[in-house]
């Protein structure tokens, strides 16, 4: 039966660790007194005579009556270790440690040299090995028959056949009863030698559970079977379990694809609006998201246990000002000196966020730091084939809620309308008295504190290091330039589309190729669109 | 792009001959089925009120702008709709912009040498040699524009004046058979807005010009055909005064 | 290009062609410790300069006169560096660890059985270096033909070139890529037979790093004097302008691009075999970004300057990551702001009289259309 020796060697292991197991219970079980000893003697009786015959009928007592005692009697026999002194009428077996005891108290032995070993055939191994699996089948405790079935689901032992059929009959646990019948699926899948009802079942159990592996025995028993109606049945039902895969898949891509969304719209949409408003890209707009982790990071180190699970209710706040203040120092020091020359800003921001990062590396290490979700973040919810983990889709929640502020602030408020017209036109707006300046000032804080949002997001979801940010710089123009600046919605297209067409690309021909593909996507579209999606056409905007 | 199948005598015989054009930026209408043909050897002036599509017609006939319905075809076969600036440019359209735009960077001559009509490709600028004739031509133009003392200095020094002229030289060095001229007198003193006429009727007599402009005087100067546009299309064509003395634009000029 | 420019260009020549001449002399012909002589690890380490002065020349040909900031051009120097690093790697033959005749020893370790065909015909010298200038320009060529033709100007074509070596910067990190994965290329023994670590071939390394640089400032010295230099420029400063007069602008722009590539690509061919290593860190965006502020420091649109600001940068930096190695960050970090707000012509510019009377040359515009022509 053993295929490979290594094989072999961790059943032995296996075995081994059972024993020990087992040993301790027995201990127990003598404590608490045997409820059938007669039963367990009679047994231990018919290993006396050491005729195969005899053993046979003791192993098949063992496991009919199940007593405490009946796995580590049969581990022994398995590994000749089982020892009978028929003089003394006492059965006792070897323990792993080399100590002999009484295979029915657990008691040492005085004296083991009367002692001689059961003889065991490969027919009695075969008992052996099914007597073995239908003990824990038929364990009290649920949760282990549920694991045994599921260990036969893996292995497809065919020798647990019985057992299992045995223990299907009388399991009154549905959960166990389904296991059950899956393991008893998978191992006709393998077997030449099963009835067309047999396969039929087989068939409708791995159905229902409609993963890959049950693809593949469906697919087994679709390639074995004569029959036509299971070569049908099976075929039906792999299409089926393909279809239902393929759903699945697809909608994991998906969700994985919203929870990228997610982020890049968080890092995006600030970089959407400053660059709008000036017309020039910050390079250090990744390090306010960087900013915005750290700040989360310190929220967490220093707030008391009492108020952890309120940690992300401070950090929000903190990451936002922090940013802000930081975005709204680099646009007063540095952009607005450079206002119309774009290219310069480029570099002059890039310097920046060399500072940046490094003044992060000083204070807080080289090192990732570690920021933990709380407890409402954690986990993740099964719908179906999907999971969807908590952390992700609080972020997705966040990104909406980011998005609905800052439409609320552009189109209800005073602020957001002159925002909107240095935007569109900024020699009219100033024309028509709006201080250019102020909304430039105002515009990187409010881009910049987002940003710093972004990174309480992503600190997440990833980890907390000086660069961080540098990542996002490129994917966030990308984005910027998919949507078109002066509207918010085409940034939350663009994030959409290049979040999404990601993760669908990245199964499909590799991460990077991806990126790639997305690339020269992205530079033919802005052949078409030269101002991405929504955008403001026009002579004034050309000027 | 020849139409052999349109024998239409108008096109066929016209410099520019555009057709109801239609241009619109987001729903708004910059043109509204602007028709215009310009005869060879034609100078014509357009005027209008800001707004009317003056500068819109002029991206459209250099292939700036597409338009989303109208033809446009020049010299009686090509299909400027189907062009881009470039092609448009070497089939012998020279525009003039309404700002002056020079090569701020280069002198007045390397101005003049980039507008010479060459051969426009990588490989012939690259191995581009001065030759004599391309000086003459250069020379002659520095006389016609009165640059002549200006010809080494760097074109962003010159005065608002001078860059006009500058350009207007650059459109001769181009040696296109139709010149568009937007507002060429636009911040330039009387005596300059003067000795511009006297330049534009000088060079319509080698060239079709369309020319872009608001000042009447100027306009009176140069004397010839007028077009006024409103609102994107034709209001009224003729000399003049017969433009000026019609009701719907003295309507438009001076509002109800 | 104004004539005391041109001064300063031949004097720096000048210069470098007598470093050329002079340092093999030094290093190899005086005996060591002797006051004249030129330690092997200087040699080496201002061989390393020049290469960067090589990257430096060829983006200040883009973006100083044609307005292209190209925040890639790592990307380019690295592909050079890499079509030398196969040939090198090749030269190893089995003197490898695994002592594979054929297969580099990271294929070894990867378990491979065949050479890629990419890495076919490398232990050619003369196709080494056809690849050195045919993969950097082709990736230039492709690249460039979408960008231009798309009339893609500005930051945007900045940020699409830093997402160009960004790409290549992870593909170049895979191991199945077959290119070394992350540790890349290194272990080199020879070049043409002779030993990387002899100190006579680190000097002639030296030497043809210096005539490469020669070389890159002449041709494009050539390209800038010419009509089509003009034309670059008319290019940079009115682009819709050149259009109208016939121009095609994406030509102009393809052919420095594609020029500047090459000798981007041939100066990370050098670099490769003095510095002996060449990895997928070259791609990084920060390198590119940083080759930009040596040209910001020298002066852009004066090539000399950008060759002359990388030697000083990359000094500085050397010096630098000694003495005070955390620091150097910080000073990079400055160096990039101070000398855009208040050294916008770069050093050369407060050498050199205020050739013109308008100041800082009009910028490409923000946006990916071209400027309008009129308000």
């Amino acid at each position: 039966m053993p295929v490979m020796p290594h094989v072999t060697r961790l059943l032995a292991a296996l075995r081994l660790s059972t024993l020990a197991i087992v040993v301790v219970t027995l201990f127990a079980a003598v404590a608490s007194g045997p409820a059938r000893a007669d039963a367990l003697d009679d047994a231990l009786a018919l290993f006396l005579t050491d005729k195969f015959p005899d053993t046979q009928k003791a192993i098949g007592q063992l496991v009919a009556e199940a007593p405490p005692q009946a796995a580590a009697i049969l581990d022994a026999l398995g590994d000749n270790r089982l020892l009978i002194d028929p003089a003394n009428r006492v059965v006792a077996y070897r323990t792993a440690a080399g100590a002999v005891v009484d295979a029915k108290t657990g008691a040492p032995v005085a004296s083991a040299d009367a002692f001689k070993k059961v003889r065991v055939n490969n027919a009695l191994r075969a008992a052996i090995d099914g007597a073995r699996g239908s003990l824990t089948l038929a364990n009290p405790d649920p949760e282990k028959r549920l694991a045994a079935a599921a260990d036969v689901f893996k292995s497809r032992d065919a020798k647990a056949l019985p057992a299992l059929k045995a223990q299907l009959a009388k399991e009154s646990d549905p959960r166990v009863a389904d296991a059950l019948k899956l393991a008893v699926a998978a191992i006709v899948a393998g077997s030449d030698s099963t009835t067309p009802a047999e396969r039929t079942a087989a068939i409708e159990a791995l159905k229902a559970r409609g993963d890959p592996d049950a693809a593949n025995l469906i697919d087994a028993i679709g390639q074995k079977a004569t029959e036509p109606e299971v070569k049908a049945a099976a075929e039906s039902a792999l299409t089926n379990v393909r279809t239902r895969l393929m759903f699945w898949g697809a909608a994991q891509s998906l969700w994985y694809g919203l929870s990228a969304s997610s982020v890049l719209l968080l890092a995006a949409i600030g970089l959407a609006i400053t660059f709008g408003v000036m017309g020039v890209i910050n390079m250090a707009h990744g390090e306010m998201v960087m900013l915005g982790a750290y700040a989360t990071y310190v929220v967490q180190s220093v707030l008391p246990p009492s108020l952890q699970g309120w940690s992300l209710a401070f950090a929000i706040p903190l990451a936002f000002i922090v940013a802000a203040v930081v975005g709204v120092a680099i646009e007063r020091l540095i952009i607005r000196y450079l206002y119309s020359r774009p290219l310069e800003t480029l570099l002059a921001t890039w310097g920046v966020s060399l500072i940046l990062q490094q003044t992060v590396r000083t204070l807080f290490g080289a090192n990732n730091r570690q920021v933990s979700n709380p407890p409402f973040m954690s986990g993740a919810l099964h719908v179906g084939g999907l999971e969807i983990t908590m952390n992700r889709m609080w972020i997705i929640v966040l990104a909406i809620l980011v998005f609905i502020g800052l439409q609320l602030v552009l189109r209800a408020t005073r602020f957001g309308l002159q925002m909107r017209a240095v935007t569109q036109n900024r020699r009219m707006a100033a024309a028509m008295g709006i201080s250019t300046a102020r909304i430039d000032m105002f515009a990187f804080a409010l881009g910049s504190g987002v940003a710093g949002i972004a990174g309480v997001a992503l600190s997440q979801i990833d980890n907390v290091s000086p660069n961080l940010g540098q990542g996002y710089i490129i994917d966030s123009f990308m984005v910027v330039v998919f949507g078109g600046v002066g509207n918010l919605w085409g940034t939350a297209l663009g994030a959409l589309m290049i979040g999404v067409a990601g993760k669908i690309l990245e199964p499909l021909i590799g991460a990077v190729q991806g990126q790639i593909v997305l690339l020269i996507v992205i530079i033919l579209f802005i052949q078409k669109r030269p101002r991405g999606m929504f955008a403001l056409k026009g002579r004034a905007v050309e000027a | 792009m020849t139409l052999a199948e349109d024998h239409n005598p108008t096109l066929t015989s016209s410099i520019l001959y555009l057709d109801g054009i239609s241009v619109s930026f987001d729903g708004y209408k910059a043109l509204r089925e602007l028709s215009l043909v310009l005869a060879p050897g034609e100078m014509r002036a357009i005027i209008g009120p800001n707004g009317a599509g003056k500068t819109t017609m002029m991206d459209v006939i250099t292939g700036k702008t597409r338009p989303d319905e109208g033809e446009a075809m020049f010299d009686g076969k090509w299909d400027l709709t189907r062009l881009d600036e470039a092609e448009i440019a070497t089939l012998g359209v020279g525009r003039k912009f309404q700002k002056p735009t020079v090569f701020e960077n280069h002198t007045v001559e390397d101005n003049l040498l980039l507008s010479v009509k060459a051969p426009r490709g990588v490989r012939a600028t690259l191995f581009a040699r001065r030759e004599p004739e391309v000086h003459e031509t250069i020379d002659r133009i520095l006389v016609t524009t009165r640059l002549k003392d200006h010809r080494g200095r760097v074109a962003g020094s010159l005065s608002h004046g001078q860059k006009q002229w500058l350009e207007i030289g650059m459109l001769l060095a181009q040696d296109p058979k139709l010149l568009l001229v937007d507002e060429p007198v636009a911040g330039m003193t009387d005596a300059e807005t003067a000795a511009t006429a006297e330049l534009l009727r000088e060079i319509a007599k080698s060239h079709s010009v369309v020319v872009v402009e608001h000042d009447m005087t100027f306009v009176r100067e140069l004397d010839v055909k007028v077009t006024c546009l409103h609102e994107g299309a034709v209001l009224a064509e003729g000399t003049l005064d017969q433009v000026s003395a019609d009701p719907r634009v003295v309507e438009v000029y001076l509002g109800r | 290009m104004s004539r005391q420019l041109d001064r300063i260009g031949l004097v720096f020549v000048a210069l470098l062609a007598l470093a050329a001449i002079l340092v093999p002399v030094l290093a190899l012909a005086t005996p060591e410790g002797s006051a004249f002589n030129i330690p092997p690890y200087l040699v080496q380490l201002f061989g390393k300069y020049l290469c960067y002065a090589i990257l430096a020349l060829a983006l200040d040909l883009v973006w100083g006169y044609c307005g292209i900031l190209s925040l890639g051009h790592g990307a380019f120097f690295a592909l050079g560096g890499y079509a030398m690093g196969m040939y090198l790697m090749r030269q190893i033959g089995a003197r490898g660890v695994y002592a594979n005749p054929i297969l580099p020893d990271f294929m070894v370790f990867l378990n491979w059985k065949a050479l890629p065909v990419a890495w076919w015909g490398f232990n050619w010298f003369p196709y080494a270096m056809l690849l050195v200038v045919l993969a950097p320009g082709l990736l230039a060529l492709a690249f460039g033909w979408f960008a231009f033709r798309s009339r893609v100007t500005g930051v945007y074509l900045s940020i699409i070139t830093q997402a160009m070596t960004f790409a290549l910067f992870k593909e170049f990190f895979r191991n199945d890529f077959g290119f070394g994965g992350n540790n890349g290329l290194t272990d080199f023994k020879d070049v043409l037979g002779f030993s990387l670590q002899s100190s006579s071939t680190k000097v002639a390394l030296f030497s043809a790093s210096a005539i490469a640089l020669i070389a890159a400032y002449f041709v494009s010295r050539a390209i800038i004097g010419s009509k089509y230099g003009k034309a670059l420029v008319a290019i940079r400063d009115a682009e819709s302008r050149m259009r109208f007069l016939g121009y095609r602008v994406e030509n102009y722009k393809l052919f420095a691009f594609v020029v500047s590539a090459v000798m981007a690509g041939i100066g990370g061919a050098l670099y490769v075999p003095q510095v002996g290593i060449i990895n997928p860190s070259e791609f990084a965006p920060a390198n590119s970004i940083e080759a930009a502020i040596w040209v910001a420091v020298g002066g852009r649109g004066t090539l000399v300057g950008a060759a002359i600001g990388a030697i000083a940068v990359n000094f500085a930096k050397t010096w630098f990551t000694g003495v005070l190695p955390e620091f150097w960050l910080y000073g990079l970090g400055a160096l990039f702001v101070l000398v855009t707000l208040f050294l916008p012509r770069g050093l050369l510019g407060l050498l050199l009289r205020p050739a013109r009377e308008k100041a800082p040359t009009p910028e490409t515009p923000a946006l990916a259309i071209e400027e309008g022509a009129d308000p």
